[in-house]
C-alpha cells in the first residue's frame, strides 16, 4: 500500500475514518492539556490519573453491567476527580511530599483496578466487556457515536481552556503571585486538574490507562522545544498530539495484529526525539553546534592576541612567527586551522617555511581585543 | 498632620510550621509614606512574615490591616514582589507578558489584557530601564533584569502599598541602582515600602524605617532611632561585629 493509498483511506475507509478522527480528538486534548501538566513540572500527576481511572471503569460496569463506553468514561472521569481529591487531602494535611502521595495513589487506584478486573474475567459476560482493552487501549472499537462523545467532551475542555487562559498561565507561572492577587488559586489548579482527568477518560479507549500518560507529556515536551510562546506551543502540542493520533491510526491499520495505542504512542515519541535533537536553539544538535562554533572562535580569538603579544616584544608588531612557536603558546587545538580563519579574514599572512605574522587590520583588531579588557578592569 | 496615616498594622501575627514557632506574636505599625527594611538572621521569619501579611499562608492567629480595613478587602492596593527565585523563568513567555500579569486581578474573568494594558506595562518597563526588553524572551534574562521585570510587574499593579522580598539579592549595580531609584520615587508618590532586606551596610542609605525581627520583633521604628548596635546584637546574637555603622 502506498502512502498515498493510505492517506485517501482516511477519506474512503469509514472505519479507518473513525478511529482517526477519534485519536486525532485526544491528541488535540491531551495535547493542549499535557502543555500545562510539562510547564507544571506535574508528568507524574497525568500517569497517577490515568493509572487511577482503571478502577473507575471497573466500578461502573458491575453498577450498571453496560458495556457503553459512555457509561465506563463516566465512571473512569468519577475515579480521576477521586484522585485529585485524595492527593489534594494527603498532600495539604501530611508531612508527605507531592509525588510520594501521587506514587501511592497510582499504585493504589491502579492495585484496586487491576483486582477488580481479574475478578470480573471469571465472568464470561465481562470478558465480552472488553474491559481489558482499557488497559492498553483498542482504537478499532471506538464508534462513531464514541467519536462524538470525545469531540463533545473534548470541545468542552478545550473551551474552558480559552475562557481560563491568562489564569491557567498564572497558575503555571507564578502561582503565588496569582494568590496575592486574590484569586483562587486553588479553585484554578481543581479546575485545569480536571480537565486532565477529561484528557485521560478521552484518550482511555482507544490508548489505555498505562500508556495514556505519554500523550499527556510528549506531545507538550516536544512543542517546548520549538517555541519560547505559551500560546504557540500549546497549538503545536495539540498539533503534534492530532499527527501522532492520526498516523497511529493509519498504521495500525495496515497490519491486523498492530494495537493502535501503542503505535501513537510510538509516533509520539518519534516526534519527541526530533524535536529534543533537531529543534532550533534548544535541539541537541543545535547545541553542539552552537558550542563548537564557539569553541572554534576563541580558538582564533586567542591565537590572534598570542601572535600579537609574541609580535610585540619586537620593534615591528607584524613580526613573523613559526606555527610551531603559535603552537606551544596556545597549546593543543588546531592551530594551523585558526589561522586560515584569520587569513580569511584578512587578519594574518602566511610566510615562507610556515611562519605567520598580522596584517596592519589584525594588530589593530588585536588590540581593539586586548584594551578594552584592560579598560574593563578598572571598573 | 499630627497624627500619621497606617499603610500597614499587623497584630499578634504567629505563624508555627508544625508547632514549631517561625513567627511569634508579631506587631508592627507601618506609616504611610515610608521605605521600611525587615531584616534580621536566616531562618528569623523575614520572608514568612511577609507571605503570612499576604496571605499566602494560613497564620496560627493575628490580624493584618491595610488602611484601617481588613487585608482581604484591600488587596487592590497591594503590590507584591516576590523573590526571583521562586519562579521557573524558562517558562515560554516574553517579559511584556509578565509584567501585564501584574493587571490580572483587575481584569477579572475571561477578559484578556488589551493594548491599554500592554502601554501600561511599557511604562511600567520604561520606569524600570527594560524599555528595549519588552519582547525579550525571560530565560534571556540576567537575574538583575529578572528581578527589574517582577518590579515592573508590581508597578503595574498601581498599589499604595508595596511587599518585596529581598529586592536587591544578587543583582548587579545597575538593577541596584534602579530599584534605589524606584524606591525613592514610589516614597515621593506617597507610596509606602515593606522590603525583606539582608545588607545591613545598605539599611540606612537605602531605607527610612526598619523592622529587626528574630521570629520575635526586637525593634520597628525610623532608622536612626532602632537601629542601634544593642538592637542589632539582639537580633543577631551579638553576630555584627562586623557592622560599621557611622563611616
Amino acid at each position: 500500500m502506498t502512502l498515498l493509498e493510505l492517506l485517501s483511506s482516511l477519506l474512503t475507509d469509514h472505519t479507518i475514518r473513525t478511529v482517526a478522527s477519534g485519536t486525532a480528538i485526544l491528541g488535540v486534548v491531551s495535547g493542549v492539556l499535557g502543555s500545562f501538566a510539562v510547564l507544571r513540572k506535574q508528568s507524574l500527576l497525568g500517569d497517577a490519573l490515568s493509572h487511577a481511572a482503571l478502577p473507575g471503569v471497573a466500578i461502573a460496569y458491575m453498577l450498571t453491567g453496560s458495556k457503553s463506553p459512555a457509561v465506563l468514561m463516566l465512571g473512569a472521569g468519577i475515579a480521576g476527580v477521586l484522585a485529585i481529591l485524595v492527593l489534594l487531602n494527603v498532600t495539604s494535611r501530611t508531612r508527605l511530599k507531592e509525588d510520594s502521595v501521587l506514587g501511592i495513589v497510582l499504585s493504589v487506584f491502579f492495585g484496586f483496578g487491576l483486582l477488580l478486573l481479574t475478578f470480573l474475567q471469571r465472568n464470561p459476560d465481562a470478558r465480552q466487556a472488553g474491559l481489558n482493552t482499557f488497559l492498553f487501549g483498542q482504537a478499532a472499537t471506538l464508534l462513531t457515536r464514541d467519536v462524538q462523545t470525545m469531540a463533545v467532551f473534548g470541545g468542552l475542555a478545550l473551551l474552558l481552556v480559552l475562557v481560563f487562559w491568562k489564569e491557567f498561565k498564572l497558575l503555571s507561572f507564578d502561582r503565588e503571585f496569582g494568590a496575592s492577587l486574590g484569586l483562587p488559586m486553588r479553585g484554578i489548579d481543581i479546575l485545569l486538574t480536571t480537565l486532565l482527568v477529561v484528557a485521560v477518560v478521552i484518550g482511555l479507549q482507544a490508548v489505555g490507562v498505562v500508556l495514556m500518560s505519554a500523550m499527556l507529556v510528549a506531545p507538550g515536551a516536544a512543542a517546548r522545544q520549538w517555541t519560547d510562546n505559551l500560546g504557540r506551543m500549546t497549538l503545536l502540542s495539540a498539533l503534534f498530539g492530532a499527527l501522532a493520533g492520526v498516523a497511529g491510526a493509519l498504521v495500525s491499520s495496515l497490519g491486523s495484529g498492530l494495537s493502535t495505542g501503542p503505535v501513537i504512542v510510538l509516533c509520539i515519541s518519534l516526534i519527541v526525539l526530533v524535536s529534543l535533537l533537531f529543534a532550533p536553539n534548544r535541539g541537541l544538535v543545535w547545541n553542539w553546534l552552537r558550542q563548537w562554533r564557539n569553541r572554534s572562535r576563541l580558538r582564533t580569538e586567542a591565537v590572534l592576541e598570542n601572535i600579537y603579544l609574541m609580535s610585540s616584544q619586537h620593534a615591528d608588531p607584524t613580526h613573523p612567527h613559526a606555527v610551531t612557536a603559535l603552537e606551544a603558546v596556545s597549546g593543543a587545538g588546531n592551530v594551523r586551522r585558526s589561522l586560515e580563519e584569520l587569513q580569511r579574514r584578512g587578519l594574518a599572512v602566511p610566510h615562507s617555511d610556515k611562519k605567520w605574522s598580522l596584517t596592519a587590520e589584525g594588530v589593530r583588531s588585536a588590540q581593539a581585543r586586548l584594551q578594552p579588557a584592560k579598560d574593563a578592569d578598572h571598573e | 498632620m499630627d497624627k500619621q496615616t497606617l499603610a500597614v498594622q499587623v497584630a499578634d501575627l504567629t505563624v508555627a510550621y508544625q508547632e514549631k514557632p517561625v513567627l511569634w506574636d508579631v506587631d508592627l505599625d507601618v506609616p504611610q509614606g515610608v521605605l521600611m527594611a525587615i531584616v534580621g538572621p536566616n531562618g528569623a521569619g523575614k520572608t514568612t512574615m511577609l507571605k503570612a501579611i499576604l496571605g499566602l499562608l494560613t497564620p496560627a492567629a493575628g490580624h493584618v490591616s491595610i488602611f484601617d480595613k481588613p487585608y482581604q478587602e484591600q488587596r487592590s492596593l497591594v503590590g507584591y514582589v516576590p523573590q526571583r527565585g521562586s519562579v521557573d523563568w524558562d517558562f515560554p513567555t516574553s517579559v511584556l507578558d509578565v509584567v501585564m500579569m501584574g493587571n490580572y486581578g483587575k481584569l477579572g474573568w475571561v477578559r484578556r489584557p488589551g493594548a491599554a494594558d500592554r502601554r501600561a506595562a511599557e511604562l511600567a518597563l520604561e520606569k524600570v530601564g527594560m524599555a528595549d526588553y519588552a519582547g525579550r524572551q525571560i530565560s534571556q534574562l540576567s537575574g538583575g533584569q529578572q528581578q527589574r521585570t517582577f518590579l515592573a510587574r508590581a508597578l503595574m499593579q498601581d498599589a499604595q502599598v508595596y511587599f518585596m522580598d529581598e529586592p536587591f539579592q544578587g543583582v548587579d549595580a545597575t538593577t541596584e541602582r534602579a530599584i534605589v531609584d524606584i524606591l525613592k520615587d514610589l516614597r515621593a508618590d506617597g507610596k509606602t515600602v515593606l522590603a525583606v532586606h539582608h545588607d545591613l551596610q545598605t539599611v540606612s542609605e537605602y531605607f527610612d524605617w526598619v523592622m529587626l525581627l528574630n521570629v520575635r520583633r526586637i525593634a520597628s521604628g525610623p532608622v536612626d532611632e532602632v537601629f542601634t548596635d544593642e538592637n542589632l546584637r539582639t537580633a543577631y546574637g551579638g553576630r555584627v561585629g562586623f557592622l560599621n555603622k557611622k563611616p
